[in-house]
């Protein structure tokens, strides 16, 4: 009944439906971020990082630390980048490389592993309360305050877009980006074609890491990080890209963006105690679409 | 029937149950006698032995899918809370409005005699296990598309997604869960009584498991294991094996979420029906341990990793969740055969696998 009422509302009240589109657009951003960084891991080396939404979290601790500390923030972003660069490359060097020959369920299991120590590490460290890192901006109102922006969010928002274009860029235009897309693509041919395929992994766990910190910091600031959130970003950005598909980076953008606006309006609809339920829905959802689509593919080619 | 030969690839098990010897007469017996008088000598360690127990049923089904049939699950203990969940209902519902008893949370006056309580207990057992099965091909039907990983996730997602909509839906108690009906007499016969159907369920699954991998069905999983796309091929209708698999697991994990669901005296839907990140890791993490594939490897390891949980746990003040973790890693990382698998390596004979040694290249034994 609850659930019929909030439809209710949505349909007398327009404006609230812009509110929320606003607002899962925004959120949708940095869910977009972590996504690609998945897919980059993902489609480079075939690893399925469970432990992606950890990173994000720690991004998002480290930007609050700072700020508990009288430093905005917002400087949190490019700190939690490096750091997390420096920390994934230490996951790389000690774990990962490990792994990356052996079959699928071992990454996944080893990951799974990393975020259990990451988000308890992290819970002994600063408790299990949620924690937002007060950036101090205002709201604007619109529609009689029927609308509001959180100016905070508009600049995670930018953020967001700025570090995703500077990496498109780089993938694109870099020495270091032509190699891993060229690793991406075949990893045996590019080794015989002189290039170091270790290093490119590296670089580009390194890299994820890094951009899950940077994407963890904004979250800090518009939304609420807890240790064990980790999980739910980690199934978040598992489906995007599923959804998308790897190397399809409009795909994971589009996705991560109606990621955020579904969330938002079925958090409204059904209420904020099925938001892990939602993105858990969800994946299962997208799960079974793609396995029938493959159920087709399969009866085509018989 | 066809009795595979211990020289088959894969499968050096089998044959095994066949042949009698003096060794694992003694063996067996030797479990059997000491699954008896275990607690008996420690009787204040009753609930531990069982939970034992129960650890090695998690491994065991695990490795059905896991280790036979190379389809990882990850939320196999999915069937563990369904099970308690119907348990419960059934075992309230014949007697009492199950919505008005979980609303009272307890308080409420609602007695159970004595016929009562075991004919609700014998029936939700029952309900357990048959709905728990019911459960496995409905979500086989989802999930069984998936390969790989997709699997592992999907299904880590279905026991997610539970646990939070059981947390939701009130009727049955919501986020506060329910209290059992107690146990009628002695709580320190109880402990026994409940003792006793964890010992009795693992030793029918081992049985079960033993004679299972021996029969033509075991063959075909481990021939999904090997090559899906050519068991097919070779006219194999793997999904319908792989939902047979799936709900013979889901079977025996229903049954022992009832068990569990009565011993604890108390459910609830994230910490104790689906706890993904405890038991449900820790069924992976035990097969994984003790060598997967292998009858004797979920045992071993379900055994070193429960014994090395107790007495560590406590001692280890707020870092045990960071040793677990570590523990995952460094196994899956470095330790992937398990200890029966390193076993089977070294002392290939101790299995009755005969290793041939031409030239100077020894045979590996067990791929």
């Amino acid at each position: 009944m609850q659930i019929l009422s909030n439809i209710n509302i949505l349909i007398e009240a327009p404006v609230f439906n812009l509110a929320l589109l606003i607002e899962g657009l925004l959120i949708g951003s940095v869910f977009a971020l972590a996504a690609y960084g998945l897919a980059l891991v993902w489609g480079v080396m075939n690893v399925k990082n469970l432990a992606q939404g950890d990173f994000v979290i720690m991004g998002g601790y480290i930007a609050w630390y700072l700020g508990e500390h009288g430093i905005h923030p917002l400087f949190g972003v490019p700190v939690a980048f490096l750091i997390l660069w420096c920390f994934g490359w230490l996951i790389y060097r000690t774990i990962i490389y490990r792994v990356i020959d052996k079959d699928l369920f071992t990454s996944l299991l080893a990951t799974f592993g990393i975020a259990l120590v990451i988000s308890q590490l992290l819970n002994l460290l600063f408790s299990s309360d949620t924690q937002t890192a007060d950036a101090g901006f205002e709201s604007w109102f619109f529609f009689d305050g029927m609308v509001s922006i959180a100016q905070v969010k508009l600049i995670a928002f930018v953020c967001a877009a700025l570090l995703a274009a500077g990496v498109i860029t780089f993938m694109k235009n870099s020495r270091m980006g032509q190699a891993i897309r060229a690793t991406a693509q075949d990893a045996r041919a590019a080794k015989v074609l002189g290039i170091d395929t270790d290093k490119v992994y590296c670089f580009t766990f390194s890299l994820n890491a890094a951009i899950c910190g940077a994407a963890g910091a904004l979250i800090a600031m518009i939304w609420v990080i807890q240790p064990f959130y980790g999980i739910t970003f980690s199934i978040r950005s598992f489906v995007i890209v599923t959804a998308a598909g790897f190397g399809n980076l409009p795909g994971v953008i589009a996705a991560g963006l109606g990621m955020g606006v579904l969330e938002q309006f079925g958090g409204f609809i059904l209420g904020a105690t099925f938001q892990q339920a939602i993105v858990v829905g969800l994946l299962v959802l997208v799960l079974v679409v793609r396995q029938m689509q493959q159920s087709r593919h399969r009866q085509v080619v018989q | 029937m066809a009795v595979a030969t211990t020289d088959k690839d894969g499968a050096p098990e089998q044959g095994s149950g066949i042949s009698i010897s003096l060794g694992s007469l003694l063996l067996h017996g030797g479990i059997l006698v000491a699954g008896i008088a275990a607690p008996l000598i420690w009787p204040a360690y009753t609930i531990q032995l069982s939970v034992l127990w129960l650890m090695i049923v998690f491994a065991l089904t695990w490795d059905i899918l896991g280790g036979q049939m190379g389809y990882n699950s990850l939320g196999n203990i999915f069937f563990f809370g369904a099970g308690m969940y119907v348990s419960a209902v059934v075992q309230i519902g014949l007697y009492h409005p199950v919505g008005e008893y979980t609303d009272s949370a307890g308080q409420g006056f609602y007695a159970f005699t004595e016929a009562q309580y075991f004919t609700g207990l014998a029936a939700g057992i029952a309900a357990a296990a048959v709905l728990s099965s019911l459960f496995a091909i409905i979500f086989g039907r989802i999930v069984f598309g998936l390969r790989g990983p997709y699997f592992a996730i999907g299904t880590l997602g279905v026991a997610i997604a539970a646990g939070e909509l059981i947390g939701a839906w009130d009727w049955v108690g919501g986020g506060s869960g329910i209290s059992m009906p107690p146990f009628p007499g002695d709580p320190d016969i109880g402990k026994y009584f409940f003792y006793a159907q964890n010992f009795l369920l693992a030793i029918s699954v081992f049985i079960f498991c033993k004679w299972l991998y021996s029969t033509r069905f075991g063959l075909a999983l481990n021939a999904i294991r090997d090559d899906e796309e050519k068991a097919e091929g070779m006219g194999i209708h793997t999904l319908r094996y792989k939902m047979v698999a799936w709900s013979i697991a889901a079977f025996f994990l229903g049954i022992s979420g009832a068990i569990f669901g009565n011993m604890t005296g108390f459910i609830e839907p994230l910490e104790v029906a689906f706890p993904t990140v405890t038991f449900g890791i820790f069924m992976v993490l035990m097969v994984l341990l003790g060598g997967k594939g292998t009858i004797w490897g979920p045992i071993v390891g379900a055994v070193i990793f429960h014994v090395i949980k107790e007495v560590t746990w406590t001692y280890l003040l707020g870092w045990q969740w960071v040793a677990l973790g570590a523990l995952i890693v460094i196994i899956v990382v470095y330790f992937q055969e398990g200890v029966v698998g390193w076993l089977m390596r070294k002392k290939p004979e101790w299995f009755g696998i005969r290793v041939e040694r031409k030239d100077d290249t020894p045979a590996e034994a067990a791929e």
